[in-house]
């Protein structure tokens, strides 16, 4: 048996084919859900993808948060519906506050897209359980706002309970995508709730799924065979 | 308020003697005279307002048109030409049913006074000629050219130009996948901002941009009209009818990238549901040139509503909207019983759609305002009719002192010392460095069919899942060499952009161009046009690859100085299954490096002559098409059957260059010996055309060899991947950490 997994295309969402590409090639089956449309259309699972949702024009993510299709997320994410936030989805997530800080424009100020070294930290997640915890895995990053911020408390509070998920690399070459590569706190590159259904991280692991094709590394195809393997067993 | 009358069709017609100010507008006297001969009475504002902006030279291609010619007259044959010249894009087969359009267009003038703005709807437009011709876009490139790297201005302009690039596209979620960055003098006041796009699409679904079909309607969607771009038209507006009005407005627009998303998604969504029997977005000259260029390339004439058209300012006078360059606006004409289901999917997009118009089965385009009548004629003569000139040319008379000021005659280096050095200074100058920090800005991944992306010879995209279909493209183009002589630098463009293609491992198929000019009222420039037009007509006949369309950008210049005379010719090329695509990087150690190609004392217009000597003469490399065709096949063969790992093209830098990116890029060093015949500072820094290097498996030499024997092609071993540096036996051994941080430093010093 498979797992129905939905990505939602809001107006300006970019990366919502290769979401649903890379929910094909870990072997389950991609859903389109719309934003207009509260119904998730029974999906097991919720991807949020990347790009620039309503044009991003007042702050990432701050219209979509109120979009119809993610009244319904939220309610489902706080009953335990497995969510992860990719880039703009990341960001969504923290504007509806199903998790904690948020995102500032990169310290450089530029757009950066580069192949990213990434160490997974709580390997526990819906999203991770296919990694094993400390492993480094290098997966494309690109975005304008990636810088993470929240306050000491939160800061502390993630990090003693094990809610970092992903951390940039810091200690080798920036040729070989080693560094923070835009001033987030910490070196937090993705993070998740509570009850590890909620996952949020700025790179992208849609665009690591096939050999050949961006990095030509598959470093990001776990993150949905990990869910697969949890809805087909649960 | 007292408003003066409407000028309508009959007012026109029964007041012969109104001035209008027709050479502000930008037209000549007897261009003027001509449009009243056409209409057989004085043309109204409106009237006015398209004709000027129609015919224009940026409009128009009067200067060049005489000479463009040749492109159709000496069009190689070529099975792969779906549709040629003259629609907004052309259109290639490239197998298995899919088709491919591309082109490469130049927003030099907007970029140079607002270079976020003119970058960014740069993309924008080529974007829309894209979908225009019923495609999804799969790929943008960027050619650019800026000042020297070092001139306080050009901080100013390249990282506005690149933010505008990347804020415009990566909205798009269209990957950036190639291009150029270079840096001469010569642009310093004339930065060359060119923007290419790739569209896929089956071959059923080509759409081509005619209003065709008594009763079809006319649909106006996307952004609201504004005042944007309309600097002419206010003109008109404001001296002639009623100067009562604000009608200062910025000539550079303003870009949405949401809205042009949101554009695509809904064009091609109506497209699916085939609803669309012509299309054509709004570029320059906005509504007058789409509604004129879909009556003329139909077969009826076409009644528009200019009341209809929704305006951001409601004081917008009728000429200003029928001139208004505002971004993101598509015209298409639809059936009537088909209207609704298309206004349907444009309102699930969010995207303003309103019928303005339609198709007449008479052969004028007549144009409402308040009920009168404003425009009034015959759709050809606005769009087609338009003059053309026979500019004067001459060769310059300077062009014999520079090609005797021979780069061969230049002091070479004397000792090994002195050939590292240069060396390094050669890898760390601004052309020659690496362009990451641009780069970096664009997004090449989204979409998720990202093969090859710069700095890679050419960008590929995965176009089918299932077979693992692709194409690649290349944009080349080098103005020193134009500079030294026309023809031949417009052929070595394309035979450098031919020969990027295949290095890759895919099979060079079209040719489209943007041809950057300076004053064509300047016999000289004229010349250098001319020239490479001629060149570059003849290149892709000899090469059978058409050229499909294209742009051409002229009066870059500031007073007397023009540009160098800059052809950028993209290549498009198909590989049956990407998964046999050559990259540059050096794979493994201990693989051969060969050489390809015949490597001759050739410097001039060479990066050596410009970073040691500053230095501009002589004669370009030669060009042998044939040798370029043998390479290319050689190179694709090789892809196919597995003979070799990596490649990448030679040309300005020299062999040097290549070897060091295809190093650093593989974090694989190289040792390599001077073959027989040649010097070491030959071997190293030559620029002779025709030539690559690859890295061989040692299972594989024989097979490669004797392939390229029995061809003919000259294949010498070089050297072998090796190590952590790049050594030149008996001369220098650079460290692969000294080497990146020199390739890699210079750019972020000079503008980050």
């Amino acid at each position: 048996m498979t797992a129905r997994i939905g990505v939602v295309t809001f107006p300006g969402s970019l990366d919502d084919r290769d979401s649903r590409r890379a929910i094909r090639l870990a072997g389950a089956e991609p859903v389109a859900l719309w934003h207009k449309d509260k119904d998730l259309h029974q999906v097991d699972a919720v991807v949020l993808c990347g790009g620039f949702s309503y044009g991003d024009y007042l702050r990432a993510g701050a219209i979509a948060r109120f979009s119809p299709v993610m009244d319904t997320v939220i309610e489902q994410a706080k009953a335990g519906l497995p969510v992860l936030g990719i880039c703009n989805g990341f960001q969504i997530l923290t504007e509806a506050h199903l998790l904690p800080g948020g995102m500032l424009g990169n310290d450089h100020l530029h757009f950066i897209c580069r192949d990213q070294k990434l160490r997974v930290e709580n390997a526990d997640t819906a999203w991770t359980g296919d990694y094993t915890a400390g492993q480094e895995i290098s997966i494309p990053l690109k975005n304008m706002d990636g810088r993470y911020v929240a306050d000491r408390r939160t800061l502390d509070e993630l990090e003693a309970e094990g809610r970092v998920a992903f951390r940039y690399v810091t200690d080798g070459e920036a040729a070989d995508g080693y560094g923070n590569p835009n001033g987030s706190l910490n070196d937090i590159a993705g993070i998740t709730n509570a009850a590890g259904n909620v996952v949020g991280l700025m790179p992208h692991p849609e665009h690591a799924v096939e050999p050949l094709i961006g990095t030509g590394r598959t470093d990001g195809l776990p993150f949905f065979t990990s869910i697969l393997k949890k809805l087909v067993s649960a | 308020m007292s408003r003066t009358p409407l000028d309508t069709v009959e007012h026109a017609a029964g007041t012969p003697d109104v001035e209008l100010p027709w050479a502000e507008l930008g037209l000549k006297k007897d261009e003027y005279e001509r449009v009243v001969e056409i209409l057989g009475r004085r043309p109204t504002g409106a009237e006015l307002a398209m004709y000027s902006v129609m015919w224009s030279e940026h409009c128009s291609y009067k200067s060049s048109k005489v000479h463009l010619r040749q492109f159709g007259e000496k069009a190689p044959r070529s099975d792969a030409m779906l549709v040629g010249i003259g629609e907004n894009a052309g259109v290639v087969d490239v197998g298995q049913g899919y088709a491919v359009t591309f082109k490469v267009e130049s927003h030099n003038h907007p970029s140079y006074v607002e270079p976020y703005q003119g970058a960014a709807t740069g993309v924008g437009g080529i974007v829309r000629d894209i979908i225009a011709m019923g495609a999804r876009p799969v790929a943008v490139v960027d050619p650019l050219r800026f000042g020297a790297a070092d001139h306080p201005d050009t901080k100013r302009v390249l990282p506005g130009v690149v933010a505008g690039i990347g804020g415009y596209g990566n909205c798009l979620g269209l990957p950036n996948i190639g291009g150029e960055v270079v840096f001469d003098a010569c642009y310093q006041g004339n930065p060359l901002v060119n923007a290419g796009a790739i569209g896929v699409m089956r071959h059923e679904d080509i759409h081509l941009a005619k209003a065709s079909g008594t009763g079809n309607k006319v649909i106006l969607y996307g952004a609201r009209t504004g005042g944007d771009g309309i600097g002419g038209a206010s003109i008109l507006a404001s001296e002639t009818f009623d100067d009562a009005k604000p009608s200062k407005r910025p000539a550079v627009q303003v870009g949405d990238p949401f809205q042009e998303k949101l554009l695509i998604e809904c064009t091609l969504e109506a497209f699916r549901e085939k609803l669309v029997v012509g299309i054509q977005d709004l570029g320059a000259a906005g509504l007058s040139c789409a509604t004129s260029e879909l009556a003329s390339n139909g077969s009826g004439g076409m009644r528009v509503t200019l009341d209809d058209v929704p305006l951001r300012d409601s004081t917008l006078s009728p000429e200003e909207i029928l001139m208004s360059e505002s971004q993101e606006r598509m015209c298409a004409v639809v059936e009537p019983e088909k209207v609704d289901r298309f206004l349907e999917i444009c309102e699930k997009w969010d995207v303003i759609a309103t019928v303005i118009g339609e198709v007449t089965d008479g052969d004028r385009l007549e144009i409402y305002w308040h009920g009168g009548k404003i425009v009034d004629v015959d759709p050809r003569t606005v769009a087609h009719d338009g003059p053309v000139y026979e500019r004067p040319y001459a060769r310059p008379d300077w062009q014999d002192a520079l090609q005797a000021d021979d780069a061969n005659k230049l002091p070479r280096p004397q000792t090994s010392e002195e050939l590292k050095d240069q060396v390094l200074r050669l890898v760390g100058s601004p052309n020659q460095a690496s362009k990451q920090w641009i780069t970096q800005q664009y997004d090449h991944f989204v979409q998720g069919n990202t093969v090859l992306a710069q700095p890679e010879d050419s960008g590929m995209i995965r176009i089918d899942e299932e077979t693992g279909l692709g194409v690649a493209i290349a944009t080349d183009g080098n103005g020193r060499y134009a500079k030294l002589d026309p023809y031949t630098g417009a052929q070595l463009a394309l035979a450098e952009a031919y020969r990027n293609v295949a290095t890759t491992g895919a099979k060079p198929l079209a040719v489209s161009d943007c041809l950057n000019f300076g004053s064509p009222e300047d016999p000289a420039v004229m010349w250098q046009f001319a020239e490479a037009v001629r060149g570059l007509a003849d290149g892709c006949l000899q090469l059978g690859t058409p050229v499909t369309g294209g742009n051409v950008s002229l009066y870059n210049q500031t007073g007397e100085a023009a540009i160098h005379p800059t052809p950028v010719v993209a290549v498009l090329g198909v590989i049956d299954d990407v998964a046999r695509r050559t990259p540059a990087a050096f794979q493994e150690e201990g693989q051969l490096i060969y050489l390809l190609g015949d490597t001759r004392e050739e410097f001039g217009g060479s990066a050596w002559s410009q970073v040691v000597h500053d230095h501009l003469g002589g004669l370009p490399p030669k060009v042998d098409l044939e040798r370029e065709r043998l390479l290319g096949e050689i190179l694709i063969s090789a892809s196919r059957d597995g003979m070799i790992d990596s490649a990448h093209d030679l040309s300005d830098g020299g062999l040097v260059q290549a070897v060091v990116e295809s190093a650093l890029l593989g974090g694989k060093g190289a040792r390599l010996v001077v073959p027989d015949g040649l010097d070491a500072f030959t071997f190293l820094f030559s620029e002779s055309a025709g030539r690559a290097v690859v890295a061989v498996p040692r299972s594989e030499e024989l097979r490669f060899t004797d392939m390229c024997g029995v061809r003919g092609l000259p294949a010498t071993r070089v050297g072998v991947v090796d190590g952590d540096t790049v050594e030149l036996q008996g001369e220098f051994t650079l460290t692969l950490e000294e080497l990146r941080e020199t390739h890699e430093a210079t750019i972020p010093a000079l503008l980050a």
